[in-house]
């Protein structure tokens, strides 16, 4: 589904990814670990299009199409999601109102039928019930006032609308208590399926223990130096980074 | 005198006989101190301070001409409208200067309120008009006034009764245009609300066809004990023309002021606004939004004086320039020495969507009481890049991101907008405003 080949990318002249390879299959859930600083959020950004990272070496295909051709939002609507790491609060539009028309901005690109209100909301109830999110949080400006929980709650329930193939979750589990981790995970896990696929970035363990990964990374200055299984995740918990450079910054 | 006041001398000359009250000694005297007054004075350059970002264009190069009867008699389309007519206290409607009673609605009017024409008050009570038109006097009248002072032909008088609150809004129509050579307009607008009495005004300012004319009107509100206006404006004048606005408020003791101005059109526009809280407890919100595109020029200024202890004032501006679009925002807070307690609040926010667009915001505060808070801020900046992003990951096309952040942008002062019904008919001009609005659905106006 996604295949990074030898991806080099520079912030402002300074190359903060140096030479990525991952190939994640439909069904994998994988996830990448790493210090401080080693590139994790840059790749994040890469691949859902934000501007401002210039390419300089590499492709990233998505379904065998040449992904960094394509705008945030044309990626967005071919399955690519992105939970941020720090939501943006959008005082004055609604959430409804802004997952609507993240919705059938989605169908439209797809030449789907736009869903009318009506459909919208029944589609909307199904999952703000699973993810215990309260018709409150969806009348009020999108995560305008909203503690870090209901931010990371209200992008996995974007997420759940959207539906993507493929999902990003940069740093989804900081700032979440215990209980908020779990409905978040669960949310995620729902997504799981033969179809679809998730990348994980993290720099804890712990929402590894919820979200159980295939396959664990470790990027370490602009690079991934070790890839593994699940276990891979324990023995970073327990080490720490120091052998990947981390003592280097 | 230089040619420009040469010119409104001998016009004012010409065309005097014409003009409404003409047979009266004491508003013939008021004419020539206006005229006197503006030849002192001259058009304002930028040389002066107030006017330092707004350039007024050469009038004497249109060959700009008074209003005429027949000017009243253009076909109307359509009259813009907030409310259903029977939902109104009144509705007055004019074309070019000229009250069209066909369109208007000033019958079954509640007991204690008087409203009409300025030139029918002229016929029917001319000294409430002499006793309310205020005295031009020679150093702090603006030129615009002075102006108007000397050419007043049209405008409405308003007079609420004491203990007289008037439930439903009065919508006040003013369109124009449509004339073989450009207008000069100057209306002269008086609203009077008495003791403990509540009035709420909406008024629309539209072109009637795209072409030129220019609109001087000069209001002047006067707010007793306890009075309360709501003063609602939606300036959406056709693309080439000019639209100057100065209103004088006193609010007496007490008293509250609310205006919110909505300005979309017109090549140049100038809301000036000189607000005075005389009365102890006096408070009053100016605010309003603008949204300029092409070349237009919005310039807002408001003067606030605190005369007396413990009156507030609030005041948030907010616009969108697009193109080379350019706006202006000038706010002066003034607290006299006796205004203790004084609570003064001023924001102006401006953004730019375009490189060329320019903006020039020039907070003022003048405190010579002690114990005082008076806080400000302006801010000019583009659209959150971040923000634009996020949408976008979502799927929203960037057209409509954009549009989305601009709306987001001007919720906040949207919101100063007391009437829930008025603030969504204003917030639906700012939807159809923004570029390409086409992509928002209905349910937009909901949030």
């Amino acid at each position: 589904m996604l295949k990074i080949k030898n991806l080099h990318a520079t912030v402002d002249g300074k190359e903060i990814l140096k030479g990525v390879n991952l190939t994640i299959n439909a069904g994998e859930c994988h996830a990448i670990m790493g210090p401080n600083g080693s590139g994790k959020s840059t790749l994040s950004y890469i691949i859902s299009g934000r501007d401002g990272y210039e390419i300089s070496e590499g492709e990233i295909l998505y379904e065998g199409k040449d992904l960094c051709a394509l705008k945030p939002e044309e990626r967005a609507a071919e399955g690519v999601f992105l939970a941020f790491q720090y939501p943006v609060e959008i005082p004055g539009v609604l959430n409804t109102t802004f997952l609507k028309e993240a919705v059938n901005s989605g169908r439209r690109y797809r030449g789907e039928e736009e869903l009318d209100a009506l459909e919208f909301i029944k589609v909307l109830r199904l999952k703000t019930k699973e993810l215990g999110i309260s018709d409150e949080m969806l009348k009020r400006a999108v995560n305008v006032g909203f503690s870090g929980g209901e931010k990371k709650r209200n992008e996995i329930l974007q997420m759940a609308i959207l539906n993507p193939k493929l999902a990003v979750l940069d740093e989804t589990d900081s700032g979440l208590d215990i209980d908020a981790l779990k409905v978040v995970s669960d949310g995620v896990n729902q997504l799981r399926s033969p179809d679809k696929a998730i990348l994980v970035i993290t720099h804890y363990q712990r929402l590894l223990d919820h979200i159980i990964p295939d396959y664990v990374h470790v990027l370490a200055e602009g690079k991934i130096c070790r890839s593994g299984g699940k276990e891979l995740a324990s023995e970073l918990e327990k080490n720490g980074y120091a052998e990947y450079g981390a003592a280097a910054e | 005198m230089d040619k420009i006041t040469n010119l409104f001398t001998e016009k004012l000359a010409e065309t005097r006989k014409f003009l409404p009250g003409s047979n009266l000694g004491w508003l013939n005297l008021s004419r020539d101190a206006g005229i006197q007054d503006f030849s002192r004075s001259g058009m304002p350059t930028q040389r002066w301070e107030s006017w330092k970002y707004t350039r007024l264009p050469d009038i004497s190069k249109d060959s700009f001409r008074c209003i005429e009867k027949q000017d009243g008699e253009k076909e109307v389309v359509s009259v813009p409208s907030l409310f259903k007519l029977a939902d109104l206290e009144a509705k007055l409607v004019f074309v070019n200067g000229f009250l069209r009673s066909d369109l208007s609605k000033l019958e079954k009017l509640s007991d204690g309120v008087r409203i009409g024409t300025v030139v029918d008050m002229l016929q029917s009570d001319p000294s409430f008009v002499q006793k309310h038109l205020p005295k031009t006097s020679k150093e702090k009248v603006s030129p615009l006034v002075s102006l108007n002072a000397a050419f007043w032909e049209t405008g409405i008088v308003l007079h609420v009764r004491p203990g007289l609150k008037l439930k439903k809004p009065i919508e006040i129509v003013h369109l124009s245009g449509m004339t073989n050579k450009p207008l000069m307009r100057h209306s002269r607008n008086i609203m009077i609300i008495e003791s403990g009495s509540e009035a709420t005004i909406i008024e629309h300012h539209g072109g009637l066809s795209a072409g030129k004319y220019l609109t001087n009107a000069v209001t002047d509100i006067e707010l007793s004990n306890s009075a309360t206006m709501r003063h609602y404006t939606i300036q959406a004048e056709s693309r080439d023309s000019v639209h100057l606005a100065t209103s004088n408020v006193n609010v007496g003791k007490d008293g509250k002021y609310h205006s919110f101005g909505l300005s979309m059109g017109a090549a140049l526009s100038r809301c000036e606004t000189n607000l005075r809280l005389i009365g102890q407890g006096a408070g009053c919100g100016v605010s309003g939004v603008y949204m300029m595109r092409g070349r237009e020029h919005c310039d807002n200024t408001t003067v606030i004086e605190h005369i007396a202890a413990n009156t507030t004032s609030r005041e948030v501006f907010k616009g969108v320039l697009d193109d080379e679009a350019r706006g202006v925002f000038q706010g002066r807070i003034i607290v006299h020495k006796n205004a203790q307690k004084t609570d003064g609040y001023q924001l102006s926010k401006a953004l730019l969507i375009s490189d060329g667009a320019e903006m020039n915001a020039k907070p003022e505060l003048e405190i010579y009481a002690d114990d005082v808070k008076c806080s400000h801020g302006a801010t000019t900046g583009q659209l959150d890049q971040v923000a634009l992003f996020y949408l976008r990951s979502r799927g929203i096309p960037e057209a409509l991101a954009r549009n989305l952040l601009i709306q987001s942008f001007l919720a906040e002062a949207l919101d100063e907008v007391g009437d829930l019904e008025v603030r969504d008919a204003m917030l639906n001009h700012v939807i159809h405003w923004l570029p390409a609005h086409c992509y928002l659905a209905d349910e937009w106006k909901d949030s």
